[in-house]
């Protein structure tokens, strides 16, 4: 299975201050009502060798990141396997909106450095400057394609490194 | 039936879903109408296809069933919805929005732009139109369903005879 050109980068662990990155993968969550939508981008990541976690409602999404509800807080940051690397959201849902969850990520001071990238199937530039604007690290158009996933992937791991 | 034969069935028939009816018609089309020159599939599908291999050789499939699930309840609410007294379009819309995502999303093109023109209906909130645009859904729908059961079907008939599914060459 082709995995793009990205899956080299990762064995590549040293960099000049001689910290050993490892084979890390990227544990990516994927926020997205429609279920059709969320079978497919949680393929693509798979794919792409990350690992997922998928949720249908920003709400989910949330308290998945431990900035939920008090009663139901997961303490996402000391447990490794939880710590999430990327999260990649749909704009539209019902509730609260991709955008509003931009917004509650990037104000939380222990979450705030995690990139979000917004997903839409609408190609609005107010919406997507919008998004930008707030710390969307990319936005990326429905449906999304093995090729957009990829390129998401080099961007992040040059990121990083 | 031969199985070089089912393999070249398959090609022609999974050809025939892409490609444009190159017909042309004299009389003015509407928006619906125009449904009719393009091809039920579009690359989207052949996306899908490209993330199916040895350890998940049913992707494609599962996928389509849930997005048959998933739209068989899609329109069953929407009928509900728009045969009502009043029609509430607060429910209508985001219904068409997210039939509209997920055929998008798996590459079924004319039941998306039916979507799409269902959708400026429920802008303008047109209880006619939106009857309308229900009834162009549905036949799109069925219209895919029907093509993409008899696709898989079809491989069956090839896996079960012990043959290979060709893979797709278009010039996407």
């Amino acid at each position: 299975m082709n995995s793009g050109s990205c899956s080299s980068l990762m064995e590549v662990g040293y960099d000049d201050h001689h910290h050993h990155h490892g084979h890390e993968e990227l544990h990516v969550l994927a926020v997205d009502d429609n279920l059709i939508d969320r079978k497919l981008v949680e393929k693509l990541l798979k794919i792409s060798s990350c690992k997922v976690t998928t949720a249908e409602n920003a709400i989910r999404a949330l308290e998945y990141l431990g900035l939920g509800d008090q009663d139901q807080h997961i303490d996402a940051l000391t447990n490794n396997d939880l710590k999430v690397n990327l999260i990649i959201t749909d704009y539209c849902m019902p509730g609260m909106t991709g955008f509003e969850l931009l917004k509650k990520v990037k104000e939380s001071s222990n979450l705030k450095e995690v990139p979000v990238v917004i997903m839409s199937s609408e190609n609005i530039p107010t919406r997507i400057n919008k998004c930008l604007a707030s710390g969307a690290q990319m936005f990326m158009q429905k449906p999304l394609k093995l090729s957009d996933v990829e390129k998401l992937k080099c961007h992040l791991m040059n990121c990083r490194s | 039936m031969e199985l070089v034969q089912m393999q070249k069935s398959l090609q022609d028939y999974t050809k025939s879903l892409f490609l444009d009816n190159l017909k042309v018609e004299e009389s003015v089309l509407g928006v619906i109408q125009k449904l009719e020159f393009m091809g039920v599939l579009d690359s989207q599908f052949l996306q899908l296809q490209q993330l199916q291999d040895e350890s998940n050789p049913h992707f494609v499939s599962q996928v389509v069933t849930l997005f048959f699930q998933d739209s068989d309840r899609i329109l069953n609410d929407l009928s509900l919805s728009l045969d009502q007294q009043v029609v509430d379009f607060k429910k209508v819309y985001p219904h068409v929005h997210q039939l509209k995502g997920s055929s998008s999303s798996i590459g079924a093109q004319r039941v998306k732009n039916a979507c799409v023109v269902f959708r400026s209906f429920c802008e303008q909130q047109n209880v006619e139109g939106c009857h309308r645009c229900l009834q162009q859904v549905k036949k799109e729908y069925y219209l895919v369903k029907n093509r993409l059961e008899t696709l898989f079907k079809l491989e069956q008939q090839i896996v079960a005879s012990g043959g290979m599914i060709p893979a797709m060459e278009l010039g996407f």
